[in-house]
């Protein structure tokens, strides 16, 4: 279909009903219930959901195609929010211009940097794209092109946000929130039934409907003769040399291909909050797409968006588990015995959500290194086993899921 | 005039003179080989011949053309391809894979965004693929990924990556170099088998003599940089020069 082989229509289609049912299949413990603390299916997580998994999905043509791994890749993040946000101080809050231009401008950007930094590879590619990122954050905090300009471009510390008397040229009656010729982002329908109250949310449907178009395409760019030769960048770029191909052209393409995609998720932020600031670009954003892809499973399909998913669950969720919740939980224990629990559990939770996700990401790494999606093979594998044994045969073909 | 002139080559590293005055001619559809003592300069002389090292003074001519200061991927876009020591494959990619990118570096040149299209529709590609694989007796390991294939299946496919996009030119460093016997007569079979069916010039880098008596035409005799003799192989087992350069360090 559209295409795609049997495998990728499949998985494709799976994608876009999680995309399309994800309000109702992340929300499954009723409000009000103990556990409504871990439903993840409201609007402001969800759209983190969905733009963090474009974000990777583009990374991951760069990082799990070609072996190249950009650390700079949360530069053409911020660049795509500061040229959305841009767009919403000049014209209006129309988010189609905002979108258009952060992903052009977040494509210029990477046609530069990735010009210069595709000059090395390995490791010295990875500290030119940090070394660029931190620049572009740095003079983003600092404001250094408005200060030379006399107008705020990035305005420093404070972040870019839109004022009453911007010039807003196109605004006229039209909503004072980002919309889509007229339909709000931030507006949702919410629907209740039983215990539970379900949100779908305008901004949520429309990064979903984006990131389902992106996915769609990373297919496509994975199973082309473009993607072929980035995979065997991957392979061995001395081998391809003496084939007659030159891997530079190459290389740049897929540079400016993830940095685009990146800047579509930047223009989406602030589509969804017509605000950014400098710290969006920081050497630890950039270092989070990364674990996001490695924690997924880099150079597979959906594994990065998997993994962008599991991060930014814990990020919301494990982080607003306090004392509190747990001594709820573990209620029924002597109380000794409670309060040894919650010490125990004490440093894993609330702020200390990051330790968690070091363990997580650890014994992803040493046991899974093909990372989750490995953990789904190695299940599905076994079912399998049971059933068939000639299964095993096509397992060379799962690498590329 | 051959269809690889090698004029007046030198090439200096620090105090060594890795190339001395090499003149080499290379007629068009030969097997010409390559041989010479450790050091002679052979490793060098090939490095130079695919863009690898540029010599500090001299020429190169393939087919009247330079390929001095060209980049090895536009060397191999002239015609020249290359088969390495120690066989270099997309070991991650499965066998057609293998034979499909050469395909594509042929019809399309170094770089074409060809960014939304499948590979399985290209039908040309795959005829093409499927034909050289069947040539090197391989099309039934077309799904394995290269790098579980043998070491003599490893050295067969990249030989049809490189007769895929026939060259005019097939240049071969030590192709059985660190081989089994029974491995090298499959390479030596192979080759052979390969020359008989198309018109290709083969120039073959080489230790095993048992290799180049089997194969070569002509026979250019490198040490210490620069070329003793050139002759056929037959007038090559008894020269007193070659004697004296390969056998002469042995006998000592």
């Amino acid at each position: 279909m559209l295409g795609m082989n049997g495998k990728d229509t499949t998985l494709f289609i799976v994608v876009c009903l999680m995309v399309l049912l994800a309000p109702i299949l992340l929300n499954p413990f009723p409000t009000g219930s103990a556990f409504a603390q871990f439903n993840a299916g409201y609007p402001a997580l969800l759209q983190r959901f969905v733009i963090f998994g474009i974000l990777v999905i583009g990374f991951n043509i760069l990082f799990g195609l070609t072996g190249y791994l950009s650390f700079g890749h949360a530069a053409f993040l911020g660049v795509g929010s500061f040229a959305a946000v841009w767009m919403f101080k000049l014209l209006s809050y129309n988010i189609v211009p905002a979108i258009v231009l952060s992903v052009i401008v977040a494509g210029l950007f990477s046609v530069v940097i990735g010009y210069v930094s595709l000059r090395r590879s390995g490791i010295y590619f990875s500290i030119l794209t940090l070394a660029f990122a931190q620049m572009m954050y740095s003079i983003a905090y600092s404001d250094l092109v408005g200060k030379v300009i006399g107008t705020p471009i990035t305005n420093g510390e404070t972040g870019l946000q839109v004022y009453n008397d911007d010039p807003q040229i196109l605004l006229g009656d039209g909503p004072k929130t980002p919309h889509l010729f007229g339909l709000e982002m931030n507006s949702s329908f919410t629907w209740d039934v039983g215990g539970w109250s379900f949100v779908f949310q305008n901004g949520y449907y429309l990064a979903g409907i984006l990131m389902i178009a992106s996915f769609y395409l990373a297919i496509r760019i994975f199973r082309s003769p473009f993607g072929l030769v980035l995979r065997s960048i991957k392979s061995n770029q001395n081998r391809l040399n003496y084939t007659g191909i030159s891997t530079r052209p190459y290389m740049l393409t897929a540079f400016v291909i993830s940095g685009m995609y990146a800047g579509l998720a930047g223009g989406l932020l602030a589509a969804m909050d017509p605000l950014t600031g400098a710290e969006r670009m920081f050497w630890t954003a950039s270092g989070e797409i990364v674990i996001m892809s490695i924690l997924g499973g880099v150079g597979t399909l959906i594994g990065p968006i998997l993994g962008a998913g599991v991060i930014k669950y814990m990020e919301n969720i494990v982080s607003t588990i306090n004392d509190n919740v747990v001594h709820g939980w573990v209620a029924f224990m002597p109380d000794g015995l409670e309060n040894f629990f919650v010490a125990i559990i004490h440093p894993f939770i609330g702020k200390g959500w990051h330790l968690t996700l070091g363990l997580v990401f650890m014994a992803v790494v040493i046991f899974l290194p093909g990372g989750l999606v490995e953990l789904g093979q190695r299940i599905g594998a076994k079912f399998r086993r049971k059933k068939s044994p000639e299964s095993a045969a096509t397992s060379a073909e799962k690498g590329t899921v | 005039m051959g269809i690889l002139e090698v004029k007046g080559v030198n090439k200096r590293f620090g105090g060594l003179q890795a190339l001395g005055d090499v003149n080499l001619s290379i007629a068009e559809n030969t097997v010409h080989a390559i041989i010479g003592p450790n050091g002679a300069g052979k490793s060098t002389l090939l490095n130079v011949l695919v863009g690898k090292l540029i010599p500090d003074s001299g020429s190169v001519l393939f087919d009247g053309q330079s390929v001095l200061g060209r980049q090895p991927y536009e060397i191999n876009q002239m015609g020249i391809s290359r088969v390495f020591q120690t066989p270099e494959i997309f070991a991650d990619l499965t066998v057609f894979e293998n034979v499909m990118i050469p395909c594509f570096a042929k019809r399309d040149g170094a770089f074409r965004l060809h960014a939304i299209g499948s590979t399985r529709h290209e039908t040309d590609i795959h005829e093409t693929a499927e034909a050289i694989l069947m040539d090197v007796n391989m099309l039934e390991k077309r799904h394995m990924v290269a790098s579980s294939l043998s070491r003599g299946d490893k050295r067969r496919l990249e030989m049809a990556m490189c007769l895929v996009q026939e060259p005019r030119l097939l240049l071969l460093d030590e192709p059985t170099a660190g081989m089994a016997r029974a491995d090298t007569n499959n390479t030596i079979d192979l080759l052979k088998e390969i020359k008989e069916k198309r018109d290709i010039t083969m120039a073959i880098i080489e230790h095993d003599m048992h290799v180049v008596f089997s194969l070569a035409e002509r026979i250019t005799v490198l040490a210490q940089g620069t070329p003793l003799v050139e002759e056929t192989p037959e007038n090559i087992k008894g020269h007193p020069k070659v004697r004296e350069a390969y056998l002469g360090e042995a006998q000592v």
